[in-house]
């Protein structure tokens, strides 16, 4: 055994020399135009959060064909490799290694559990790799380390949680009672906790009477729907989203609970065609982000009426949040690197190129135009709004909508959400832009 | 050791450096591999009994999560190994009290029951765990030294490398001692042993808390490999993957669960690879041709293929 051990250190003093080179970008080394520009995209493609993954999938697909139809980035066209992250982080680790070391991706867009993210964004640095953060939530992510690899092309958890917040002090301000219901994870528990804390600070002696966390993938709410009807809180906040929220949307409706309380869903956009109108009018909807099939001011451009169209006649379904997020990750993609391939006089950029132009970049999406911070962190407006049931469509749609702009709701660089969020005050709610009303 | 598992071994152990030099990704992938084997070596044991856990995966847990948490104290992996092992064995102690006073599917349950309660509890802790999101383990140092990435991914493989050589030639000796094989008798007789004098509650909790160490180093290289520990784990699934992978191997070797480990990830990367949306299928389909068409794994079709050619010729 002593001899193998030998020869296997020799082996691996060897091997590891050996294997630098190949580690080493292409890029770094031709600085050439590459054939193609390989994408790899982590994704849940089974699971519950499938119901993310499986949209945000089929936008790439979509998107990166009409990309290469009109020529792809700079001339190259785009091949994406997908893999899926749902058993857990030991097998993503070694599926981003594969894609690195073996496919050769030259640039990752990475994950929708903020787990993935968390684990992901380390070995990125360590390879070397270009990332983009699709679709996580987590703010911990620029948080806690800086990382010259990785920028994230969406906002993060803090305003897809502040903005409702303000958005529910505007519409309703008297509110005395709140009731939360998440799921029994760590994105129900940080939502709740940037919640309560911003809370506390715009709308200071707000009683909590209910903090509920029905297990992660539970399938039956009667408990907690009968404790909140004894309970009658004002208002009832909930982060749960995909089945969970499906299904507690339609025992709570079953159980007229949408009467008595004012409901804040701040992810139900992803669930309002599969609940139809059971879902009832004046529940606060958000959906992540800047975006929505009928956005205000953009629901008239050719890029969005055409993606909706084309991705209708595809998949038979109306686009969601993830959908957008892929668009907003590639379109980022293609921004950065046309604007790298410029600054460097025509040539194809290095990794360290590209990712040095992410930073400060502005680059328009489907829905709008957003800019990515010094830290990497996306600078996202967030688009709340308030259910309204209209005859065109079969599920309610989003009327009374006020677009958020990150300076309100996002905590500069260098601070952490959850601190930054204590120090809102009730002004910040005055300072929220008009509303904007559903057209058809 | 049984003369006939040298030649394998070496065999093995020299493609799986071999491999790792050819293809830099699969280091990683064998070493998450190769603890898994370790863990399974510690299912087999089980086996021996005909005892199946359905909860190994706590102790798995156990062992990431000690290095986990001890990570910000000590930052080397010589020391958290060895305390990752220590945790498993005294969780598989305490637990092994309960449940090896118990057979078959109350065994086996049981055992489920524990890793779910242990799964809840690292999702439930959320202060303490950071829930589902996980903890990040920061690159420990090797004996001291601290290596660049390359180096060290080098170092954990063939360190797991010589300790499973070391752990399986160890657990043949056990299998072969007189402990060792009162385990068989549990399956086919126990009131035998019994009634020769042999408690086969102690015998089986032996079993039990030496599978649990063994988990629980497995458990402490993963960490130490991915840098990153979440909850999913000690989940049921990863717990049912460990059984799947000794069904695979094959109970009849030592060599059978890490034969079985580097086969299930290899074909489940291949797998996720070609049929990224339905890679469980095929995984689903490997298992099923070896329960219907070599019910003794893998190391039983080398055995059928190779050493019964050896004893015709």
């Amino acid at each position: 055994m002593a001899k193998l051990t030998r020869r296997t250190t020799l082996q691996a003093a060897v091997a590891s020399t050996l294997a630098l080179p190949a580690l080493l970008p292409r890029q770094a080394i031709g600085q050439q135009k590459p054939s193609e520009i390989r994408l790899g995209i982590s994704t849940f493609l089974s699971g519950p959060a499938s119901v993310f993954g499986v949209p945000g999938r089929n936008a790439a697909d979509l998107l990166i064909e009409q990309f290469n139809r009109a020529g792809g980035i700079g001339g190259v066209p785009i091949r994406s490799i997908v893999i899926d992250e749902a058993p857990g982080v030991d097998f993503l680790l070694g599926e981003c290694r594969r894609l690195v070391q073996n496919e050769g991706v030259d640039v990752m867009l990475a994950s929708i559990s903020s787990g993935s993210c968390l684990a992901v964004a380390p070995l990125a640095e360590q390879l070397r790799m270009p990332t983009i953060l699709w679709d996580c939530g987590t703010q911990r992510i620029f948080e806690e380390a800086s990382y010259r690899y990785c920028v994230r092309t969406q906002a993060n958890a803090v305003p897809e949680i502040v903005a409702p917040l303000l958005y529910l002090m505007k519409i309703r301000p008297d509110f005395r009672t709140l009731a939360v219901l998440n799921q029994d994870y760590a994105w129900g528990r940080d939502s709740w906790a940037i919640w309560k804390a911003a809370m506390d600070a715009v709308k200071p002696g707000v009683r909590v009477v209910a903090e509920l966390f029905p297990r992660f993938g539970a399938t039956d709410f009667s408990t907690e729907i009968t404790r909140l009807l004894a309970l009658r809180p004002d208002v009832i906040f909930s982060t749960s989203w995909g089945g969970e929220l499906d299904t507690f949307i339609r025992q709570a409706a079953e159980r007229r609970l949408f009467e008595r309380s004012t409901f804040v869903l701040p992810l139900v956009e992803s669930s309002l065609e599969r609940v139809g109108k059971t879902l009832p009018e004046g529940v606060i909807v958000g959906g992540r982000g800047d975006h929505w099939f009928l956005h205000p001011t953009a629901k008239d451009t050719r890029i969005l009426k055409d993606f909706t169209a084309a991705y209708r006649q595809r998949f038979n379904l109306y686009p969601i949040y993830p959908t957008f997020h892929m668009a907003q990750a590639l379109y980022g993609l293609k921004a950065g690197y046309e604007k790298a391939i410029s600054a460097n006089g025509g040539s194809w950029p290095s990794r360290e190129q590209l990712m040095d132009t992410m930073r400060g970049l502005e680059f328009a999406h489907l829905t709008g135009t957003m800019k990515i911070r010094e830290d990497g962190q996306g600078l996202e407006p967030m688009l709340i709004g308030m259910t309204k049931h209209v005859n065109e469509y079969p599920f309610p749609v989003i009327d009374r909508m006020v677009l958020f702009p990150p300076e309100l709701t996002m905590n500069p660089i260098g601070t952490k959400g959850l601190d930054w969020v204590r120090l809102l005050t009730p002004a910040s709610v005055q300072r929220a832009p008009a509303e904007i009303p559903y057209r058809a | 050791m049984d003369r006939r598992l040298t030649l394998p071994t070496l065999a093995a152990a020299t493609t799986v450096v071999a491999l790792a030099i050819a293809a830099p990704w699969l280091k990683f992938v064998f070493t998450v591999a190769l603890a898994k084997g370790l863990a399974v070596l510690g299912i087999l044991l089980l086996l021996r009994a005909g005892q199946v856990s359905f909860g190994h995966a706590l102790y798995i847990a156990v062992g990431a999560y000690t290095v986990a948490f001890l990570r910000p104290a000590i930052g080397e992996v010589l020391l958290l190994l060895p305390l990752a092992a220590t945790a498993g064995t005294i969780v598989g102690f305490a637990v092994g009290l309960f449940v090896a006073r118990y057979r078959d599917i109350f065994f086996g349950m049981l055992n489920l029951a524990f890793s779910m309660v242990f799964y809840s509890l690292l999702e439930k802790l959320y202060a303490y765990t950071k829930g589902t999101d996980g903890i990040r383990v920061p690159r420990p140092t090797i004996g001291g030294v601290t290596l660049d990435p390359v180096a060290y991914e080098w170092a954990v493989l063939v360190g797991t490398l010589a300790l499973a050589l070391t752990l399986g030639w160890l657990v043949s000796r056990f299998l072969a001692s007189p402990l060792g094989q009162a385990l068989p008798a549990i399956k086919t007789r126990e009131t035998r042993l019994e009634f020769a004098g042999i408690s086969a509650k102690r015998v089986l909790l032996v079993a039990y808390v030496a599978s649990a160490a063994l988990a629980g180093l497995g458990g402490g290289i993963i960490a130490c490999t991915t840098l990153h520990v979440t909850p999913l784990l000690s989940y049921w699934t990863h717990s049912g993957e460990l059984v799947f992978i000794a069904i695979l191997g094959g109970a009849g070797s030592v060599l059978g669960p890490f034969l079985g480990a580097a086969v299930y990830e290899l074909v489940r990367v291949y797998a996720a690879a070609a049929f990224p949306d339905a890679w469980q299928m095929i995984l689903g389909a490997v298992l099923l041709v070896i329960i219907l068409f070599a019910a003794r794994g893998l190391w039983g079709m080398y055995e059928d293929l190779v050493l019964r050619k050896d004893r015709r010729a």
